[in-house]
């Protein structure tokens, strides 16, 4: 498949997935208007995901010649086919993993759609354009929570500083490129990292530093817990093709 | 909007258009939303082309059917919806009647320009108020931000201090 296929599905795979691990929170969320912010988080993870689902199947649809769905490619490709960023698919812990997890995820993502709306292709451009308007919410909500917790009681800064340990060693993979990539991914950890040191300094946390950094989710190579989220996700599809609501 | 069609046509299309609510907001029409972007009438086909709000808004799916319903009851046989995303939607579009109608509604209306200034740096904006978001119920602009995100994708929760009521805000986008 072209680079700009698996750029595109990179992208799908990885607003899914994130997605589908934050709706684990729907009505198990702290408060009630915080249950509700990281499920209209999940919403627009999913809208863009359909976005990109969507012009990747035209693209397959074209290049195959045969009809692809966005629905055959959410629900019934396997885990190696899944190029998703390592980070969306580790198991939910508690909210300052996943505000800490949506901080960093939210803080690249805007980095990387500021560079693919520059992009030629006009589709892409067009879908990056559109959320990147949601993913300044996404931010602003988790630097808030990112703060709030480390800058908090003790029990939430241990938390937060439990989370950082956890998520860290998985944010390195957004600067590796991947070798359909299409976009310069390397130059932007410098900025990257100056986003989250503003945040931190606020917040009174320290970024870690010389640790190992996990890679292989852009190229198919994943962790043991993305089969289980992918059996729960298209158990539907599978069990019963072509169901509709 | 950009297209062949005559006026005549397009406005009979329009008035149509005109009855299609948000399936959220009842309130508003597709068009005091701004969604519908252009009508194009080719052959015997009728073309609407609508934008979605945001990226993962349910009702867009809902929106092109009741379109195509609309139009079939009214006599168009070959109806066709798709969706562009540029230029992406924003609450700029929305038209000042359509704010007049949230108002009544319930909903504050979105109070200023839309949020996609690249220039403006999130980090600056933390912790922060919009300011004066007017009460519907009393018109009061001594309210309170309680989450940024509310009951829809479009609205953020806000409360009275006066009258103590939580009302939706709809959020500028
Ligand atoms: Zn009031």
């Amino acid at each position: 498949m072209s680079p700009i296929i698996n750029q595109t599905l990179q992208l799908a795979d990885t607003c899914l997935i994130l997605g589908q691990r934050n709706s684990e929170w729907c009505a198990h969320g702290p408060i009630l208007e915080q249950d509700i912010a990281i499920t209209n988080i999940t919403l627009d993870l999913i809208g863009q995901a359909r976005h990109f689902y969507q012009y990747a199947a035209e693209l397959i649809s074209k290049s195959e010649n045969k009809t692809i769905t966005e629905d055959a490619l959410a629900y019934l490709r396997t885990e190696r086919a899944f190029k998703n960023w390592l980070i969306c698919e580790l198991p939910n812990e508690d909210w300052a993993h996943t505000v800490l997890r949506q901080f960093f995820f939210s803080s690249f993502q805007l980095l990387l759609f500021e560079e693919l709306e520059k992009n030629s292709d006009s589709q892409l451009s067009a879908i990056a354009t559109k959320s990147i308007k949601e993913i300044k919410y996404h931010i602003k909500w988790s630097s808030e929570w990112v703060i709030r917790l480390g800058d908090g009681t003790e029990e939430s800064n241990n938390r937060i500083n439990k989370a950082l340990q956890i998520l860290w060693p998985y944010t390195g993979e957004f600067f590796m490129p991947a070798d359909y990539e299409i976009i310069s991914v390397g130059p932007l950890q410098e900025k990257w990292l100056l986003s989250i040191k503003e945040i931190f300094d606020e917040a009174g946390l320290t970024m870690p530093e010389n640790i190992f950094m996990q890679s292989g989710g852009k190229s198919g190579i994943h962790t043991e817990h993305l089969g289980f989220i992918l059996s729960e996700l298209q158990y539907l599809q599978r069990a019963y093709p072509g169901a509709e609501w | 909007m950009v297209n062949h069609t005559s006026l005549n046509q397009k406005e009979k299309i329009l008035s149509l258009l005109e009855q299609v609510a948000d399936p959220e907001i009842p309130v508003l029409t597709i068009l005091d939303l701004g969604m519908v972007r252009d009508i194009i009438c080719k052959d015997e086909e009728t073309e609407i082309v609508i934008t979605p709000t945001y990226s993962g808004c349910p009702a867009t799916d809902t929106i092109a059917f009741d379109i195509k319903l609309k139009l079939l009851e009214n006599g168009y046989t070959n109806v066709k919806v798709s969706y562009t995303l540029t230029p992406a939607w924003t609450t700029d579009w929305m038209t000042d009647k359509g704010k007049e109608k949230l108002k009544e509604y319930g909903i504050a209306p979105p109070k200023n320009k839309s949020v996609n200034d690249n220039s403006m740096r999130i980090q600056k904006m933390l912790f922060d108020q919009e300011d004066c978001i007017e009460c519907p119920r009393c018109q009061s602009t001594n309210t309170v931000l309680l989450s940024q995100f509310g009951s829809t994708a479009c609205k953020a929760l806000h409360q009275c201090n006066d009258c103590k009521e939580p009302f939706d805000y709809f959020k500028c986008h």
